[in-house]
């Protein structure tokens, strides 16, 4: 099922004296999610992700814009007529009941023609629960269970119903790293077993960019970037994006464009043919670096950390925000540790250009 | 044991002193006056031991009358408070505006004196030479014939007794089961919601599995309450229930201790004994059937 969100907002009105100012939770937010694909929703806490979840399966509805699913406006449907599965942060799984009645939840609440027989809620629920792998677990109460198999028994609660689109809302934060990479993996198989619309929201990016079809960035509400990860990771639209996207993260410099040059510092470090002169930010990724003896990057050596596959070099320069960077740089390289200085090349694709002022992408 | 536990231990005697002093001694002391004939107070003596306390007590028709007067105040009391309670903060927690004000007036009773109560209790049903009371007045215009709560028959005193009892434990009842109702996580209803779930069944299978425990709480302290009622006949009734016929089996003891016709410890610790039975009975059911239930 496509979903089309056309400038979608939401404002919570300020409430007594002190908290007088409206809040915009979700600002003038158009995307287009195309059918049958795992879209993750991706910003800092508070950014909004949450409350445009809450839209889309109808338990708010927006200040002003529109939701389509397909070709149907569903803005104004209440959420029991709008076919979505929700699987909550903390799986919200009905403590009382059994994993088997948890799933079959859903499929009771129906009535009149909609309502199956009892053999067909049964290998209904079956089948779900071999979707997703807890066939041992049904007679078991969600206390008794680990938080990956809470969270399975959820996600099968949420597809029980067969739902034209599948809502996750940081369905993997409650668990721990490991079980997180495995979970993430598992939700990906069965979103595409089923290619059901899925859309999840993460603050995660490590977790949007692997599992993820499209993300969608986002901040203050205001939809920042959308597109395939690897797209967003490589042409950010602005600052804001390439410093969320990326282990480790992107290394800021204050830079500014002189005579068709780039300058860091003191120091001409790449050719910027046809931009103005101006004041810029200089975003390096990690992987940008290349060591080299003449390289026209001069940094303070501070430590070396050997990772195994390659080698991160953690050194500092004064135009760097933060003091510190980080390059990553293949293992055969050897870095001389005894030196105080270390000195780069800078690979041309790998080095991205924002304005000082808008934080916008300047493209050279 | 280790320095450990003997310092918790260490921690607990003094609470743990207390409590044999003022606690287990005296409870252990009416088993024994219970099956102590014949004891007087003034000469500390009694003629041997044995159960005819408990035999004259059970036959006693005052007792049996008091028995019978707390089985239908408990029987009646308890579900229906618990029910009320129950369907009002409900009510309560799905309303917003004026919630706070609607609260403060339901809990109103609770910090009201049980005497005091009484006294209006008293003016809204009492029948006198000169006014028929307020709940007569208005029976009236239905065209029922005025009744003497009071002083009248037996099911018009019930009545009142029941009423009056509902009415005094009810804003405690409504307070737990508010806070119950406002503590269950809010995502349960929006899945519910998502789910389609139509509300009656939310209320059914969700909402009432989530605060079962703090209504069986309400059910067994409310049993027992209900069993240990005394003060509320007092109030409405006067000193002299065996008269009126609406004695608790607690003002049985304590009319046999320090009423008109008292002065029998013997008597009086029997059927404490016996209440206290009947009450562990009740509570023990009462656990086993919410151990049952309450399974989360
Ligand atoms: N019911 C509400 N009333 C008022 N403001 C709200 C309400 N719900 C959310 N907000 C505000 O809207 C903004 C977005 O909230 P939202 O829950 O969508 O964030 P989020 O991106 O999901 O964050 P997190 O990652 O922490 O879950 C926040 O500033 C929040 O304070
Ligand atoms: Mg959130």
């Amino acid at each position: 099922m496509k979903i089309v969100l056309e400038k979608l907002t939401k404002t919570f009105p300020g409430r007594g004296r002190k908290n007088p100012e409206d809040v915009t939770a979700v600002d003038d937010f158009s995307c287009e999610i195309p059918d049958g694909e795992l879209i993750a929703l991706l910003g800092p806490s508070g950014c909004g992700k949450s409350t445009t979840l809450n839209l889309l399966c109808g338990l708010e509805s927006p200040t002003s814009g529109r939701i389509l699913f397909g070709e149907e406006d569903i803005t104004d449907l209440p959420p029991e007529l709008r076919s979505v599965g929700m699987v909550f942060q903390n799986y919200a799984l009905y403590p009382h009941l059994t994993v088997k009645q948890n799933i079959l939840f859903p499929l009771e609440n129906r009535k009149g023609k909609d309502r199956l027989s009892k053999e067909e809620m049964e290998s209904r629920v079956m089948e779900t629960a071999r979707l997703v792998q807890i066939e041992e677990l049904m007679d078991r109460r969600p206390k008794e269970l680990s938080g990956g198999q809470q969270q399975r028994v959820a996600i099968a609660r949420a597809l029980v119903k067969m739902p034209r689109v599948l809502l996750l809302d940081e369905p993997l934060s409650n668990l721990d790293a490991r079980l997180r990479l495995k979970t993430r993996e598992e939700i990906r198989k069965i979103q595409k077993k089923t290619g059901i619309t899925t859309v999840f929201v993460t603050h995660d990016q490590d977790e949007a960019m692997s599992i993820s079809d499209r993300i969608a960035v986002m901040r203050l509400g205001v939809l920042m970037q959308m597109g395939r990860p690897q797209e967003v990771y490589d042409d950010p639209l602005n600052l804001f994006v390439a410093k969320f996207l990326g282990t480790p993260p992107i290394n800021v410099f204050e830079g500014r464009v002189r005579d068709g040059k780039l300058y860091i510092g003191e120091e001409a470090v790449l050719p910027a043919e046809g931009l103005a002169d101006q004041e810029v930010f200089a975003g390096i990724r990690p992987e940008g670096f290349i060591l080299q003896e003449d390289g026209p990057l001069t940094c303070e050596l501070n430590r070396v950390e050997i990772m195994g596959r390659d080698i991160s070099v953690i050194a500092s320069h004064p135009a760097c925000a933060g003091q510190t960077l980080r390059a990553i740089i293949g293992a055969e390289s050897k870095v001389d540790t005894a030196s105080p200085a270390v000195r780069f090349a800078l690979k041309p694709g790998k080095v991205l250009l924002f304005d000082r002022e808008t934080e916008e992408r300047i493209r050279f | 044991m280790n320095t450990n536990k003997k310092k918790a231990w260490l921690y607990l005697l003094p609470a743990a002193l207390f409590l044999v002093c003022f606690l287990v001694y005296p409870l252990l002391d009416v088993f024994v006056y219970s099956v102590e004939e014949g004891y007087n107070f003034a000469s500390q003596t009694y003629f041997g031991t044995g159960f005819y306390n408990f035999s004259y007590v059970l036959h006693d028709p005052y007792f049996l009358q008091a028995v019978k007067n707390t089985f239908i105040l408990v029987v009646i009391t308890v579900p229906l408070s618990t029910g009320l309670a129950l369907l009002i903060s409900v009510g309560l927690s799905s309303i917003r505006p004026l919630r706070d004000l609607f609260q403060t007036i339901y809990f109103l009773p609770y910090v009201t004196n049980t005497l005091a109560v009484g006294l209006v209790f008293m003016i809204l049903f009492q029948k006198t030479e000169y006014t028929d009371g307020l709940v007569n007045l208005m029976l009236g215009w239905f065209g029922a014939g005025p009744v003497d709560f009071i002083d009248g028959p037996y099911w018009a005193k019930m009545f009142v007794l029941c009423f009056y009892t509902i009415w005094i434990v009810m804003p405690f009842k409504i307070l737990v089961l508010t806070s119950a109702l406002a503590s269950v996580n809010q995502d349960y209803y929006k899945a519910a919601r998502v789910d389609g779930t139509p509300k009656l069944r939310i209320f059914t299978k969700i909402t009432l599995p989530m605060i079962s425990p703090m209504i069986f709480y309400l059910v067994i302290t409310g049993f027992i309450g209900a069993f240990k009622a005394y003060s509320d006949a007092v109030a409405l009734f006067g000193t002299d229930l065996n008269a009126a016929g609406m004695n608790t089996i607690v003002g049985y003891v304590y009319d046999m201790l320090y009423g008109d016709s008292g002065g029998y410890p013997s008597y009086a610790s029997a059927a404490a004994v016996l209440l206290f039975a009947i009450v562990l009975t009740i509570t023990c059911i009462n656990l086993l059937v919410s151990r049952k239930k309450v399974e989360y």
